[in-house]
């Protein structure tokens, strides 16, 4: 909380609150050089209302990239109702990248990746917490900081066996009687989502 | 059944009224009393004008009361969500940075609205920035659109950008907001609109008073490969790997598609958190403004009843005084 008050100060521009953008100078160029750039021709042109705000303001400014490789990843897993992990600090992430099992490491080179439905794995120190991801993205930065944004994760423990060897049969009915090619895309997404599902609980 | 009850007050109060003294107060309000008589033409019925607009407006009060429960228990239910959802668009934000200032030659501004009324002053604040930005955007060679969701902000821009609207969605919040519903829509939007910066303009909901006109911008794969290039805060883009997929391309183009459905679903869900909200305030002050005017009412529906009951008691007196002397 009280490192954005700089910011909101800066912007103000009051001499009193210059003092205290001093510590933070590292982190606010980044962030307002694009938002003042807007702010300053909104209010060159439309004058009477005041610009709209930008979500980096609602946001705290990531980390710069350390020097030494910490040792911990910080992992955020979020999903459209939930954010499951916020700044976790785990040891390893293994996600379900659309390439294969991919295990992610402090200090792993920055990458961008698709998922593909399967399990993403936690490892701190000797727990192993599993979720099955229903697909999506996962960012890893520079700071050792890894986004994994999925739609949906569920716990393992909590998948039903019989519904889904059901649902996998009725993909595959699908894709037999499927007749245009969406269907046949449609039908071939549900048997991957099933097959990986299949491959969670008995893997 | 008025006049008796009348002529029982009048008994009542005829005793004290004998005296010579409280004539001259009385004088004034027997004057406007009687003007009042004179202009309706009949005694005690007005009061009745009085008491028809006094049931009105505690009707009304009773409706607005109703509204802000409802509005209430529908901000609760629906709060919830909405916070859950604000950390699906930070990851975005912290790859791609947040850049409102982005020079492009296609921009789409997304204006987000309610479809019914009485909620204050949000669909206006959206309307009005929409038309900021719009200006902002607007030179040689360069073009922008509106794609509008909800009643609202359609009935404000068919006015003057007629030849603007991509775009309009109704009735997006029939059914509660989920995820797969507003994909679809994003899907819809992405498939039928050309563009290269999506501009979405929402209110985000900070407290149960406070409404922020916000604007979050997507952009699109093209445009994104260009800033990379360009430097800025897009520029470490390129120090990324990519993986999954053929191309960079591909990887791209699911990326901000995909960004555009996890900003889009945040912002509806802050959308409509801040209408709940508005609507609770909107209406809570016009069940004090009604209360007020019912107040006021009650004073005035005393002053003409006691007026005519005078007037009524001057009568049968002077009647009385006539006879005798």
């Amino acid at each position: 909380m009280l490192r954005q008050a700089p910011r909101f100060l800066l912007r103000r521009a009051s001499a009193a609150a210059m003092r205290w953008s001093r510590p933070f100078s590292t982190d606010l160029p980044a962030e307002t050089a694009g938002d003042s750039k807007f702010v300053d021709a909104w209010k060159k042109l439309i004058p009477n209302i005041d610009p709209p705000k930008t979500p980096s303001a609602y946001m705290a400014p990531r980390p710069p990239t350390p020097s030494t490789i910490p040792s911990k990843l910080t992992v955020n897993l979020v999903l459209p109702y939930d954010s499951v992990l916020s700044a976790k600090e785990v040891d390893m992430v293994i996600v379900p990248a659309a390439t294969g099992q991919m295990g992610v490491l402090p200090g792993h080179v920055a990458t961008i990746t698709e998922l593909k439905p399967g399990i993403l794995s936690v490892h701190e120190g000797n727990d192993i917490t599993k979720y099955f991801l229903s697909g999506g993205f996962a960012f890893v930065h520079a700071n050792s900081i890894a986004d994994i944004i999925a739609i949906e994760a569920t716990p393992v423990d909590r998948i039903d066996q019989n519904l889904v060897q059901k649902g996998l049969a009725e993909f595959q009915q699908k894709l037999h009687s499927a007749s245009t090619d969406v269907e046949k895309a449609e039908a071939q997404i549900g048997i991957d989502v099933y097959s990986a599902l299949n491959a969670a609980l008995t893997g | 059944m008025a006049m008796a009850a009348l002529r029982r007050e009048g008994r009542r109060m005829a005793a004290p009224l004998i005296t010579p003294h409280p004539i001259n107060p009385l004088r004034s309000s027997l004057a406007s009393s009687d003007r009042e008589h004179t202009l309706l033409g009949v005694r005690s019925i007005s009061t009745q004008v009085v008491r028809n607009r006094m049931k009105s407006v505690r009707n009304i009060q009773k409706i607005t009361k109703a509204m802000k429960m409802v509005a209430a228990s529908k901000l609760r239910a629906i709060q919830t969500k909405a916070e859950n959802s604000r950390g699906l668009w930070q990851p975005f934000t912290a790859l791609l940075g947040d850049t409102p200032s982005v020079d492009v030659k296609k921009n789409v501004i997304v204006t987000i609205s309610s479809d019914k009324g009485l909620c204050g002053g949000i669909n206006s604040t959206s309307v009005k920035i929409s038309r900021g930005l719009h200006k902002l955007n607007a030179g040689p060679e360069k073009e922008c659109k509106y794609v509008i969701l909800g009643e609202k902000a359609k009935a404000q821009l068919v006015r003057d950008s007629k030849k603007d609207i991509e775009l309009a969605f109704t009735e997006l919040q029939k059914n509660p907001l989920n995820y797969t519903q507003v994909a679809v829509l994003a899907d819809d939007i992405l498939k039928n609109v050309e563009y290269d910066a999506l501009r979405i303009v929402f209110n985000k909901f900070q407290s149960v008073v406070a409404f922020v006109p916000t604007t979050s911008t997507v952009l699109s794969p093209e445009v994104v490969e260009r800033e990379a290039e360009a430097g800025g805060k897009l520029g470490e883009l390129d120090s990324y790997e990519i993986e999954g997929g053929e191309t960079k391309s591909e990887v791209l183009q699911n990326l901000t598609e995909f960004q555009f459905s996890c900003v889009m679903f945040n912002a509806m869900l802050e959308n409509a958190c801040s209408e709940q909200g508005a609507r609770m305030s909107a209406m809570d002050s016009s069940s004090r403004n009604a209360g007020d005017m019912l107040d006021r009412l009650t004073l005035t529906y005393n002053r003409t009843r006691q007026a005519s009951i005078t007037t009524e008691l001057i009568e049968i007196i002077s009647g009385a005084s006539a006879l005798e002397g």
